[in-house]
C-alpha cells in the first residue's frame, strides 16, 4: 500500500495554508478563465505562469496553483455554454447541446448545478485513475532507453493532431516548425551555435514561455481586434438562474451516465493527442447511443448535460498521466504545464516519481482538494461567475495583453524578449487563420532538444548505426502506434471533426 | 489559393532552414550524429508537409477586409513601441497608454478608454510590483 502512504505524504504537503490559499486562488481564477469566451485553459495557465514565478513559488506550490487553474477552467467552460449557448472553451462545446435548451426551459440553475456535480464526479474519478495508472506507466517507462524515448517523442508528435485533426499535413508542419525553433541556440553536445545568425540573445535558445504566451494570449488579442468584437456576449441576454440544486430524481437519473462518461473521458485523456474536447465528444455521443430512447437529447436532457461535463473533466485528469509519467503531454494545457515544470528545472518522466515524490504526490493531493473547492465554488457561488460574463472583451483583452507583457518582462527584464513575444503573437494569429494547430508548435519547442539528445545518444551508443532506432520490440511497437496514429485520422478524421464542429466553433485552432 | 501560397512559403522556409543547417560549423569533437543531422530531418518534414499543403489545399480561410488588417498592423506597431519605450518612460505611463489604445480600438468610449488604461496600469503595478515585488521598468519618475 505504498500508494496510500505516498498519498498521505502528499496531503501533508498540500495542506499548508499557503498551498490551500493557492489552490483556492487557482480554482477561482480558473473558473473565471474557463467561463469567459476567448480564454481557454491553455491561455489561462499561460497567462498565470509569470504570476507563479513572480510570487517566487517553489515547484509544488506553482504546480498546485496552475493545475487548480486547469481544473477550474474545465469547470468554468460550462457556465457560458449553458447560459449563452457559447462555449467558454472548446471542451465545453458539447455542453451547449443540452445545457442551453435546459436553460431556455427555465432550468438554468438545475443545469448549472448538475453540470457542476458531473464535473466533480469526472474529476474525482480521474484523479483516482491518475493515482492508479501513473505508477504502472512509470514501470514501463523505466525500461525505455534513448531509442525508445526518441520513438515515444515521435509518437507524441504524430498522434497529436489526433482523431479530430482536419489536416495532418498542417499538424506535421506545426510540429516541424516547433522542433525547428527549438534548435536555435548553442548545441548542447558540441557547443557550436545553430541558427543564431550572430544574435547574442539567441545563444541560449528561445525561451518557450515567451513563445507560449505570444502564441496563445497575444494571438487571441489580435483575433478580437480583427473582429472588433468588443462587447460582452452576455449583454442583454442574461437568463434567470433560478434554484441552485438539482432535484434528487435528476441526480438519480444521471448517475449511471456520469460514471460511464468519467471512465470514457479518462481514457480519452490518457491517449495521446485526444484531450478534453474529445473526451466530452465521445461521452456525449456514447450516452446518446445508449440512453436516448425518446429522442430527448439535444432538447434539454439532463443526461446530455452530465455526460460531456463528466467526460471533459475526467479527460483533464487523464491527460496528466502521460505528462507526469512519461514527460510527454497529450494536450495543449498539459504542454503548458510541462513548460512550467521545465522552467523550474524539474524534468517530468519516470524519474520524477522517485526523485521528486513530493512534487507528484503534493500535486495529486492538491487536485483532490481543488476538486472539492471547485464543487463548493461552483454550486452556491455560480451566480458570481455569471456576473463575470458581463465583462466585455474591450476591457478584458487590454488586461490580458498587458499581463502577458508584464509577465515576460518580469521574467527576463529585456525588451528583446518582448519583441520575440510580439513576433510569436503575429505568427499565432496567421497560423490560426490557416487552421494550423498551435499545440504541436509548443510541444516542438519544449521537447525538441531532448528529442534530439535521445536520438544522438542512441546512435552514439551504437557506434553510428541508425538502425538501432528500430532495434528493440518496444521501440517497434511505439513506431507502429505512431504510424497508425498518424494515418488513421486521414481516414476517419474529417468525419469526427465535422461532427464535433457542427456547433459553433469560435475558438479557431486552439484546443484544450 | 491562400493555402498554396502558405505552402510555397513553407517550402522556401524548409530550403532556407536546410542551408542554415548545412552552414553550421562542426566542432572537431563531435558525436556520431553531429549537430546538423536532426535539423536536416526537421527541414525534410517541414518541406514534405508544405508540399502536401500546396497539393491539397484546404478551403479558403476567412480573411478580414483591409481596414481590419490595418487595425491589427497598428496594434502591432503600438506593441513594438511599448516594448521599446518601456525602459524609457517607465511602466505605469507606457502601460496606461498601450492598454488604453487597445481598449479604444476595441470600441470603448472616451471615458471607458481612460478608465481601462489607467485602471489596468495601476492595478498591475499594485498587484505585481507593490504586493509581489516584481521588478518593473522604472521611468524618469521612479514608476
Amino acid at each position: 500500500m505504498d500508494t496510500f502512504a505516498s498519498l498521505g505524504d502528499g496531503f501533508a504537503i498540500a495542506l499548508t495554508w499557503q498551498n490551500l490559499g493557492l489552490a483556492l486562488l487557482g480554482c477561482f481564477l480558473g473558473t473565471i478563465m474557463g467561463a469567459l469566451p476567448g480564454l481557454g485553459p491553455s491561455n489561462g495557465v499561460a497567462i498565470l505562469i509569470p504570476l507563479a514565478f513572480t510570487m517566487g513559488l517553489g515547484a509544488t506550490p506553482s504546480l498546485i496553483l496552475l493545475t487548480s487553474v486547469y481544473y477550474g477552467a474545465m469547470y468554468g467552460g460550462r457556465i457560458s455554454s449553458i447560459l449563452l449557448n457559447i462555449p467558454g472553451d472548446e471542451p465545453a462545446m458539447m455542453t451547449c447541446l443540452d445545457g442551453h435548451p435546459m436553460a431556455r426551459k427555465g432550468l438554468a440553475g438545475e443545469a448549472l448545478s448538475l453540470s457542476g456535480i458531473a464535473s466533480f464526479v469526472g474529476a474525482f474519478f480521474a484523479t483516482w485513475g491518475l493515482i492508479l495508472l501513473a505508477p504502472q506507466l512509470v514501470k514501463i517507462a523505466l525500461l525505455f532507453g534513448p531509442a525508445e524515448y526518441f520513438a515515444l517523442f515521435a509518437l507524441a508528435f504524430m498522434t497529436l493532431g489526433g482523431v479530430s485533426s482536419t489536416n495532418q499535413a498542417k499538424s506535421a508542419f506545426a510540429a516541424a516548425l516547433g522542433l525547428g525553433l527549438a534548435m536555435i541556440g548553442v548545441d548542447t553536445q558540441t557547443g557550436v551555435p545553430r541558427f543564431t545568425f550572430g544574435e547574442v540573445h539567441l545563444y541560449d535558445g528561445l525561451d518557450f514561455l515567451v513563445a507560449i504566451v505570444g502564441l496563445f494570449a497575444l494571438s487571441e488579442v489580435f483575433i478580437f481586434l480583427e473582429e472588433r468584437h468588443g462587447s460582452a456576449d452576455a449583454e442583454g441576454r442574461q437568463l434567470k438562474v433560478g434554484r441552485l440544486t438539482p432535484p434528487m430524481s435528476m441526480l438519480k437519473q444521471t448517475t449511471p451516465t456520469m460514471l460511464r462518461s468519467s471512465a470514457l473521458g479518462f481514457l480519452a485523456g490518457v491517449l495521446p493527442g485526444a484531450g478534453a474536447s474529445l473526451g466530452s465528444f465521445i461521452s456525449y455521443s456514447v450516452e446518446k447511443r445508449l440512453v436516448d430512447r425518446e429522442g430527448t437529447f439535444g432538447k434539454g436532457d439532463p443526461r446530455g448535460v452530465a455526460a460531456p461535463e463528466a467526460g471533459n473533466n475526467a479527460a483533464a485528469g487523464g491527460a496528466l498521466v502521460p505528462m507526469l509519467a512519461l514527460g510527454v503531454p497529450g494536450s495543449g494545457t498539459t504542454a503548458v504545464l510541462l513548460a512550467v515544470l521545465l522552467s523550474l528545472n524539474i524534468t517530468p518522466g519516470p524519474l520524477l516519481f522517485t526523485q521528486n515524490p513530493d512534487v507528484v504526490w503534493g500535486l495529486i493531493a492538491a487536485l483532490f482538494i481543488a476538486n472539492f473547492m471547485l464543487l463548493a465554488l461552483n454550486i452556491p457561488m455560480v451566480g458570481l461567475f455569471t456576473k463575470v460574463l458581463m465583462v466585455p472583451p474591450r476591457v478584458l483583452m487590454p488586461i490580458v495583453a498587458m499581463v502577458s507583457f508584464v509577465g515576460i518582462y518580469g521574467i527576463s527584464g529585456s525588451s528583446f524578449d518582448l519583441m520575440v513575444m510580439i513576433g510569436f503573437g503575429i505568427l499565432g494569429w496567421v497560423l490560426r487563420k490557416f487552421d494550423v494547430p498551435l499545440v504541436p508548435i509548443i510541444l516542438g519547442t519544449l521537447l525538441g532538444n531532448s528529442m534530439e539528445n535521445n536520438l544522438r545518444r542512441a546512435i552514439t551508443i551504437d557506434n553510428g548505426d541508425w538502425f538501432t532506432l528500430i532495434d528493440s520490440p518496444l521501440s517497434i511497437v511505439l513506431w507502429a502506434i505512431a504510424i497508425i496514429g498518424f494515418i488513421l485520422p486521414l481516414i476517419v478524421g474529417r468525419k469526427v471533426k465535422a461532427r464535433m464542429h457542427e456547433r459553433g466553433d469560435e475558438e479557431g485552432s486552439l484546443t484544450d | 489559393m491562400s493555402d498554396r501560397i502558405f505552402g510555397v512559403f513553407g517550402l522556401l522556409l524548409a530550403i532556407g532552414y536546410t542551408f542554415a543547417a548545412l552552414a553550421i560549423e562542426e566542432s572537431f569533437l563531435s558525436d556520431a550524429v553531429g549537430p546538423k543531422a536532426f535539423p536536416i530531418i526537421i527541414a525534410v518534414i517541414l518541406g514534405l508537409s508544405s508540399l502536401a499543403i500546396v497539393l491539397r489545399p484546404d478551403p479558403e480561410p476567412h480573411w478580414p477586409p483591409l481596414a481590419r488588417l490595418a487595425e491589427i498592423a497598428a496594434a502591432i506597431v503600438v506593441m513594438i513601441l511599448y516594448a521599446q519605450l518601456l525602459p524609457v518612460v517607465g511602466f505605469v505611463i507606457a502601460t496606461a497608454v498601450a492598454s488604453g489604445y487597445l481598449a479604444w480600438r476595441l470600441g470603448s468610449s472616451l471615458i471607458a478608454t481612460v478608465l481601462t488604461g489607467v485602471g489596468t496600469s495601476i492595478g498591475i503595478y499594485v498587484i505585481f510590483h507593490l504586493i509581489f515585488g516584481l521588478a518593473l521598468a522604472r521611468g524618469p519618475f521612479g514608476f
